[in-house]
């Protein structure tokens, strides 16, 4: 078994091809899923009313936003250890999908706290590192593209990704660290305090948004390989759509 | 073998030689054009003298805010050097040379980074009390402020320094450091304004104050070796 079959760029670009419709339908399916779950099925907050609905998409997003920064900044080591391309092309491919869902998640729980908390925006401690992540991933985007030479992007971007990785702790744990207005998690390894239809639809949910974070990453990828690649016999040559 | 054969000494690098020299260097070029150290000043003090300005001279509202402000303004400043940190090293080639040089990455890398905050992030901490003064702050809060700002602005000059290397010769220039460097800053803003706002209302300090200083020994532990790889990019 060669490990690095997949991290040619032509191999790579012909398996995303395959794959991305897959992950796509995926998570069409389990998204119509957790929405009929969460909207339909899963029973009214006692306390917040219809209101707390939101959460079969904030909270999958929020988790999402997270996970994908250091999905990213795993390709990103990768890249400043081994020098592979594939890799900072993957970290490339991610930010985008990952500043979407952070925006999201900042977005849908700005509308969550104006019945709850009266207000759409505190300066808490974990709506702060959420916005701060938002602005990693815009750094890092932009410090990729600043420079003429690809490589160099690729290399100071995953520099960038690898030290911004210290604000994923202090977004996960702000709210046990600090006294925040932001609820504490109801979900954890040990269980949980949630009603089991909502934690279901919430799950459901959370892995239809990973899905299309793959599928979407995948579609990505491939443009990026083409314009990296236009020189390369493989991409001109026939036989490539 | 004969003596003449003999190939010669290799030049061994050490970390300490490496730190000493480019911090040595970077003192006596900023010793010799003074103006840059003068102007990070300079700016601190119109930056905080525009607020009272702005907002409203009323005492209460000054004591309210001149911690944080001050802080604010300090961070702004500091963020302000930053372009001057490697960019004239970057231009004329000397940086290559340092990368070539036996030393460590990790030593001169660390001896630029110290001189840079004796240069922006020292007169800054020593400028803040007087800044202090002029917003009412009480005498125990300008202590505060002050031993805020000394563990906090080498934590700016560390992390700044990381985001200059990277943001070396890109399209964008001060624009796209401030995207990179700005966010990152926040954790020591929060603490370090934390610590005199905590002060200034009967609270204990303490807390905010060693957050800094454990962000300050993460910042010294890890940066330095990222602000040389990050130079190694740049210069490749």
């Amino acid at each position: 078994m060669n490990w690095f079959y997949f991290s040619s760029p032509p191999t790579f670009y012909r398996l995303a091809g395959r794959l991305a419709p897959w992950f796509f339908i995926l998570a069409a399916a389990l998204a119509i899923w957790g929405l009929y779950l969460g909207l339909l099925v899963a029973p009214t907050d006692a306390q917040q009313g219809a209101v707390y609905r939101v959460i079969f998409i904030h909270v999958p997003t929020a988790w999402m936003s997270m996970f994908l920064y250091f999905v990213m900044a795993c390709y990103c080591g990768l890249t400043l250890v081994f020098n592979t391309r594939l890799s900072a092309m993957m970290a490339r491919a991610i930010a985008p999908t990952g500043a979407m869902f952070t925006f999201i998640a900042l977005w849908t729980g700005s509308f969550w706290g104006r019945p709850t908390w009266g207000t759409y925006w505190v300066w808490d401690a974990r709506l702060t590192s959420e916005l701060v992540l938002l602005f990693l991933y815009f750094g890092f985007m932009a410090l990729a593209n600043a420079f003429e030479d690809p490589r160099r992007g690729d290399r100071a971007a995953a520099l960038l990704a690898l030290i911004g990785v210290v604000n994923l702790p202090i977004i996960y744990f702000s709210v046990q660290w600090w006294n925040t207005l932001h609820q504490g998690s109801s979900v954890s390894f040990k269980g949980t305090s949630m009603h089991v239809t909502m934690l279901t639809g919430m799950l459901v949910m959370s892995f239809a948004a990973w899905m299309y974070a793959i599928g979407a990453t995948l579609v990505r990828v491939r443009s990026v390989i083409l314009e990296r690649e236009h020189r390369a016999q493989w991409v001109r040559g026939p036989g490539v759509a | 073998m004969r003596p003449s054969d003999a190939s010669p000494a290799p030049v061994t690098g050490s970390f300490s030689g490496g730190f000493a020299w480019a911090m040595a260097r970077d003192l006596r070029l900023a010793w010799r054009h003074p103006d840059e150290a003068v102007l990070t000043v300079a700016f601190f003090a119109l930056v905080a003298s525009l607020f009272p300005l702005g907002i409203g001279a009323e005492p209460q509202l000054l004591t309210r805010i001149g911690p944080g402000v001050i802080w604010v303004g300090a961070l702004l400043a500091a963020f302000l050097a930053l372009p001057g940190l490697f960019a004239a090293d970057y231009a004329d080639g000397s940086l290559e040379q340092m990368t070539l040089s036996p030393h460590p990455a990790l030593g001169w890398a660390a001896g630029k980074i110290a001189a840079h905050w004796i240069v922006s992030g020292l007169p800054l901490t020593l400028l803040s009390p007087l800044i202090g003064l002029q917003y009412g702050l009480a005498p125990d809060t300008l202590g505060v402020q002050a031993l805020s700002l000394a563990i906090g602005t080498p934590v700016l000059s560390l992390l700044g320094g990381a985001c200059a290397a990277l943001a070396l010769g890109a399209r964008g220039g001060g624009m796209l450091l401030a995207l990179l460097a700005l966010p990152l800053f926040v954790p020591v803003l929060i603490f370090g304004a934390g610590a005199s706002e905590a002060q200034a209302t009967g609270l204990s300090a303490a807390p905010h104050l060693s957050l800094l200083g454990a962000a300050l020994i993460a910042a010294l532990v890890g940066l330095p070796a990222a602000i040389g790889l990050a130079v190694r990019i740049a210069v490749d």
